[in-house]
C-alpha cells in the first residue's frame, strides 16, 4: 500500500538557480573545448573567456537568489560533505587561473583550467544528486546528464565563437548526441521509480517536446554541415554550411538551456509521503499492507 | 547518552491541528511558515478507504541530509539529536530545503506578521531580525527543553521541558522524550506498539516514530 501526500513544486530555486546550472554547464563545456583547441594549436582565448564569463554569470545569479548575500563567503565552510561548498572552492581556483591562462595565452594553463572546469561541472551535478527532497534531481542518472549537457552546450557555443573545422563539428555533434543519450537514460531511470509520473508528465508536455525538437533540429543542421564540409562542396556550399552551423549550434544551446530550466523549476516536485500501513483511529486493529 | 525523539500515535490523532496552532503561537513563525503540520490523507481504495491524520515536521534525523548539504555549517546536530539552524551562519541558499525528504524546512523570505504591519505579542517577543533570509524549521522547542532540564525537569514528562505541540495535543497522540532511557515512556511505547518511520529507505534514521497497531488506547 502506498498512500501519497500530493507533492508540490518547490518554489525556492527559480530561474536564477537554473541560470547557475546553465552558466556553469555551458561555461565548463566552453573551457573544455577551449583547452582542446589550445592543445591542437587552434585559437582558444575567446572560448576560454566566454566560458569563464558564463560560469561567473551563473554564480552571480545564485548570489542574487540567496537570502543573505552579504554572507556569501560562508558557502566555503563545509567542504567535508557539501557539494555546494566544493563547487565554490573549485570556482575560486578555476576563475583566476582561467583569467591568467587567457591573459598569457598559455595552453598548459588552459588545460589545467579545463580540468577544474570538469570538476566544477561535476560538483554542480552532485549538488542536484544530493537534493534528496526532490525526486527529479536525486535520480542517479542526473550526474551523467548534467556533465553531458554542459559539454554539449559548450562545444556548440564554441563553434559559434571559434573555428568551425570538421573536427570541431564532429565533436559538437558527438557531444550533442551524448547529451540526448543521457537525457534518455535519465528519463528511463526516472520511469522506474514509484511516483515519477508527475515529473515525466512535465517532460512529455508540448513545451518540453518543442525543446526536444529544437535540440534535434540543431543536431541535424550540424550533421548536415559536417557532411557538406567532408564532401568538400564549393564556396556557396561553405556559406550554407556556416549558416547551418551557427543556427544549429544556437538551437543545440538554447534547447539545452530550456531543458535545464524545466529540470530546475518545472520538474522539481517535493517527495510525496508514503504510508506503509493504514492505522484505524480508535481501534487496536489496523490494516497492514 | 540522550536522544530526543517524538512519537505520534496515529490511532489517536484526530487531526484537530491544536499542535499546529500551539507551535504557531509559541514559536511565532511568520505566515506561510509552519513547523508542525498535520496532513489529512485519504488512504486505501474505495470502498476500503479511511482518513489518516499524520503529524509531520522536522524528523530530527540521526543522519540528516540537510546537515550534509549545508554549505555554511549553519545546520548542526546537538548531542541529544536535535537538529538546529544557526541564523548567524545561514546564507539562505535553500539547499537544505531541497535535501530534506520530509519537506520540513522553509525559507523566511521577509518579515511578516500574522495580522498586518503590527506584530502580535508572541511575535514581538520573538522578533529576531537575523531570522529573515534564512532557513527555518521545527527545533523540538530546544530552548524550552534546555531551560526546563536546567531546572531539573524531565523532557517529555514535565510540561515546562516539553515541546509545545506535545503539551497541546488533546488526544495524547504526541509523546516526546529520550529514546535511550530504556525504562522511560518512549521506549515503553515503542516496545509495546508497532511503529514505522517515514522514508526509511533513505537511511536518514528519523527521530519521529508513528505508532499504528497493537497499543493500549
Amino acid at each position: 500500500m502506498s498512500e501519497s501526500m500530493v507533492s508540490r513544486r518547490q518554489r525556492y530555486w527559480d530561474l536564477r538557480a537554473a541560470g547557475n546550472f546553465i552558466g556553469g554547464g555551458t561555461g565548463s563545456g566552453l573551457i573544455v573545448t577551449a583547452s582542446l583547441a589550445a592543445v591542437l594549436g587552434a585559437p582558444f582565448r575567446a572560448a576560454l573567456i566566454l566560458g569563464l564569463a558564463a560560469i561567473a554569470a551563473g554564480l552571480s545569479l545564485v548570489w542574487l537568489e540567496i537570502g543573505k548575500p552579504w554572507r556569501a563567503f560562508n558557502v566555503f565552510f563545509h567542504p567535508r560533505t557539501s557539494w555546494m561548498t566544493r563547487e565554490g572552492i573549485v570556482a575560486g581556483a578555476l576563475i583566476p587561473l582561467g583569467v591568467v591562462a587567457a591573459a598569457v595565452s598559455s595552453p598548459a594553463l588552459a588545460l589545467i583550467t579545463a580540468v577544474l572546469a570538469v570538476g566544477f561541472l561535476y560538483c554542480q551535478a552532485r549538488i542536484l544528486r544530493a537534493a534528496r527532497g526532490i525526486p527529479a534531481w536525486r535520480q542517479k542518472e542526473i550526474v551523467a546528464l548534467i556533465l553531458a549537457a554542459g559539454l554539449a552546450e559548450g562545444c556548440a557555443l564554441a563553434l559559434i565563437v571559434g573555428p568551425r573545422d570538421g573536427v570541431w563539428l564532429g565533436l559538437a555533434l558527438a557531444a550533442g548526441l551524448a547529451r540526448e543519450a543521457a537525457w534518455r537514460f535519465y528519463r528511463t531511470g526516472l520511469a522506474r521509480e514509484a511516483g515519477a509520473a508527475k515529473i515525466l508528465a512535465v517532460f512529455a508536455a508540448p513545451s518540453a517536446r518543442r525543446l526536444d525538437g529544437l535540440r534535434w533540429a540543431g543536431l541535424g543542421l550540424i550533421a548536415a554541415a559536417l557532411v557538406m564540409r567532408l564532401s568538400a562542396v564549393a564556396v556557396p556550399g561553405l556559406m550554407i554550411s556556416t549558416a547551418f552551423v551557427i543556427v544549429g549550434c544556437m538551437l543545440v544551446v538554447l534547447g539545452g538551456w530550456g531543458m535545464k530550466m524545466l529540470l530546475i523549476t518545472r520538474a522539481a516536485f517535493t517527495r510525496a509521503i508514503s504510508l506503509p500501513v493504514v492505522p484505524i483511529r480508535g481501534s487496536k486493529k489496523s490494516h497492514a499492507h | 547518552m540522550t536522544r530526543y525523539v517524538m512519537v505520534a500515535d496515529l490511532r489517536r490523532c484526530v487531526g484537530c491541528q491544536t499542535c499546529t496552532a500551539a507551535c504557531k503561537e509559541g514559536n511565532a513563525t511568520p505566515p506561510g511558515v509552519q513547523w508542525r503540520r498535520v496532513l489529512d490523507l485519504e488512504a486505501g481504495t474505495y470502498p476500503e478507504v479511511s482518513r489518516v491524520f499524520l503529524p509531520i515536521g522536522c524528523q530530527h534525523c540521526a543522519n540528516p541530509p540537510c546537515m550534509e548539504v549545508c554549505p555554511s555549517t549553519a545546520t548542526k546536530q546537538r548531542a541529544d539529536g536535535i537538529i538546529t539552524i544557526d541564523d548567524d551562519l545561514c546564507i539562505g541558499c535553500s539547499y537544505c530545503i531541497m535535501a530534506c525528504p520530509y519537506d520540513a524546512r522553509s525559507l523566511i523570505e521577509e518579515r511578516r506578521y500574522a495580522f498586518g504591519e503590527t506584530p502580535t505579542e508572541p511575535e514581538a517577543a520573538r522578533l529576531d531580525k537575523n531570522a529573515v533570509g534564512v532557513a527555518s524549521k521545527c527545533t523540538f522547542c530546544a530552548g524550552r527543553i534546555d531551560a526546563g532540564t536546567a531546572r531539573g525537569l524531565v523532557a517529555g514528562q514535565d510540561p515546562e521541558a516539553t515541546p509545545l505541540c506535545v503539551n497541546a495535543c488533546i488526544s495524547g497522540a504526541l509523546s516526546f522524550g529520550d529514546i535511550e532511557d530504556e525504562s522511560g515512556p518512549i521506549a515503553t511505547l515503542l516496545a509495546e506498539n508497532r511503529w514505522f518511520r517515514l522514508h526509511e529507505r533513505e537511511g536518514t534514521e528519523p527521530g519521529f516514530y508513528y505508532l499504528w497497531d497493537k497499543g493500549t488506547l
